[in-house]
């Protein structure tokens, strides 16, 4: 029986020579994640279960991210108890304020993730490290606590659907308008409990920033992981940051997949998800006019130094319009100070913008961003659910970040190829 | 395993924003969890909501964020069952995990009505719309769940020795 890349990894992990589809396995797990909201829930269930040490305090990884800086007193006692709980097991990675990044941004960039490692983390974008080549899926608070307890975790092994792509994007369009047209095309279950594996010579062109992205949301089609073949992009970006030796997985040539689609990136335009789903997708010769309040670019999604760079470039000798309210949130302290030493800084500040400590803040309504009744947003970020930055009645519009930064300046959703004229 | 109570409906891709908004992630404490379950897409499920009442819901329930704390709140509501066409693959593992009854059943979300009175055997895998007369089958509960969700969640489980 062939498989899978995925299917591969987890093979290799549960000490099995081939697993298929279906089949229940029990894996050992390179990294356990969790952040500043998840944690607390899982720290509260790993005393229960009356474990006395973490598995393994290298691979157990904290990062205080989604309301840090503390947003509250009830965020900062959340905080304390991730904190104490690191100190008392010490843990070797947690990330506090000053350190930390948005976990999924924070992770790669510190070389903690391989290509071939098996991570889960109690957060759904956790499969973000897929870019890498590694299989890595979000879980809940109760799987973190029985894996920081055990270093193990059980999957049903996935099935996969693969996607090959081919061709060159275009200028102005990057690894969220990929995304964003898989997920429009397929649904937001349109990958529920499976793989998605990313193949094929187009791959080659995708920066590891675009697909870090593109694996990022993989959970908004409801897959259990979305993974791209290594090539020698990856292993020069993983090499720059680990000393760790990796084993590359290839799916077989035979392997069985539910579906195949073929992507030719060359013909794939500025996407936006409109309210309330990420499915909800749309190209600019389907947009009117839509008047929008704030923009905010950044998240576990498009808050890379690419990102931010991108963004720049639609900036620069810009203004953002009157009434809109723009918001850079780097996503790591290294995108921030390289953000800063190449002037990105000063073209946001320049062009009205302001620019964030990381967070994750505003993308899933926190702070920093908060939107009221009947306010629109455009946000690189992953998803548009209702209430989801702010009132029920507001609404977000994901989109990339040159089309964020373009709809910036025009006060309304824009093409960054209209608004560059 | 019996569970008794009236239908609480909703429809496709409920997600876990809308069953607990992330700005009340900022506590742990499951009473304070349950206060605001579904209050952005139905602000009086709180006032209607009684143990033992049967959430109903359409395609990939508990979509987005991996967060436990959804579950978590619409157990502590008092829901005891959640029956949907299907659901997201992290809710679904999360749902056992902390002892909520869930299950897959096409046929119970057509024939089940706001506020019809269902009773669910699932030992014997039959949902009975004591409203409207009609049954449904679905998978009975393996033993090992239903103990789940007895002991209240599989770390509780684990530590009454029921799962080794």
């Amino acid at each position: 029986m062939s498989m899978t890349m995925t299917q591969k990894i987890l093979a290799a992990h549960a000490g099995l020579e081939k697993v298929e589809a279906g089949q229940l396995i029990l894996v050992n797990l390179d990294r356990v994640l969790g952040n500043d909201i998840t944690s607390p829930v899982a720290i509260k269930e790993f005393e229960k279960i009356g474990a006395t040490s973490v598995y393994d305090k290298d691979k157990v990884t904290m990062v205080m991210d989604h309301f840090a800086p503390n947003k509250d007193i009830k965020a900062a006692t959340q905080c304390k108890m991730c904190r104490d709980f690191c100190d008392k097991h010490e843990v070797t990675h947690f990330y506090d304020v000053g350190q930390m990044g948005i976990e999924h941004a924070l992770l790669p960039e510190k070389g903690l993730v391989v290509p071939g490692d098996v991570v889960i983390g109690a957060d759904s974008h956790t499969c973000t490290y897929g870019a890498l080549g590694a299989f890595s899926t979000g879980v809940g608070s109760t799987d973190m606590a029985c894996g920081m307890a055990t270093g193990k975790a059980w999957f049903k092994v996935p099935s996969a659907i693969k996607f090959v792509l081919k061709g060159k994007l275009n200028q102005y369009v990057s690894g969220k308008d990929v995304i964003l047209h898989i997920i429009g095309k397929i649904g937001v279950d349109g990958a529920l409990y499976k793989s998605m594996e990313f193949t094929g010579e187009g791959v080659q062109s995708l920066t590891i920033f675009d697909r870090l992205t593109i694996s990022n949301m993989a959970i908004e089609a409801g897959a259990k992981n979305g993974i791209f073949e290594v090539d020698e992009q990856t292993i020069a970006y993983v090499k720059e940051r680990s000393d760790r030796d990796f084993p590359i997985y290839k799916a077989d040539e035979d392997a069985v997949y539910d579906e195949t689609y073929e992507i030719d990136l060359s013909e794939i335009k500025s996407t936006v998800a409109f309210p309330h789903l990420p499915e909800n997708t749309k190209t600019f010769d389907e947009i009117g006019d839509i008047k929008i309040d704030q923009v905010v670019i950044g998240s576990c999604t498009n808050g890379q130094y690419k990102d931010l760079a991108e963004a720049a470039e639609i900036f620069k000798g810009k203004k953002v319009a009157k009434r809109v309210r723009a918001i850079i949130i780097p996503a790591t302290q290294d995108v921030y100070m390289k953000a800063m030493e190449n002037g990105l800084l000063k073209i946001f500040i320049e062009a009205g913008c302001i620019v964030s400590t990381p967070t994750c803040g505003p993308c899933l309504g926190g702070y920093m961003g908060i939107l009221a009744a009947g306010e629109r947003a455009v946000a690189t970020t992953n998803r548009n659910f209702v209430g989801r930055m702010g009132h029920v009645d507001s609404e977000v519009y994901l989109a990339s970040p040159t089309v964020a930064a373009a709809s910036a300046i025009a006060g309304k959703i824009a093409d960054p190829a209209e608004v560059m004229k | 395993m019996i569970f008794n109570g009236k239908a609480i409906k909703y429809g496709d891709n409920v997600d876990t924003d809308v069953i607990i908004p992330a700005r009340y992630l900022n506590t742990i404490d499951k009473k304070e969890l349950a206060s605001h379950c579904m209050e952005d897409i139905d602000k009086n499920f709180v006032n209607k909501v009684q143990a033992g009442d049967i959430m109903i819901a359409g395609y990939n329930f508990g979509c987005g964020s991996s967060r436990e704390h959804a579950p978590i709140a619409i157990k502590e509501s008092g829901i005891s069952l959640v029956i949907a066409r299907s659901f997201a693959r992290i809710f679904y593992r999360n749902s056992i995990n902390i002892g909520l009854a869930i299950l897959e059943c096409d046929e119970a979300v057509d024939g089940i009505s706001e506020g019809d009175i269902v009773e669910a055997d699932l030992d014997n895998g039959i949902l009975y719309n004591r409203t409207t007369g009609k049954q449904f089958t679905t998978q009975p509960f393996p033993a090992f769940i239903q103990q789940i969700i007895t002991n209240g969640g599989l770390v509780s489980s684990i530590q009454k020795g029921d799962i080794k």
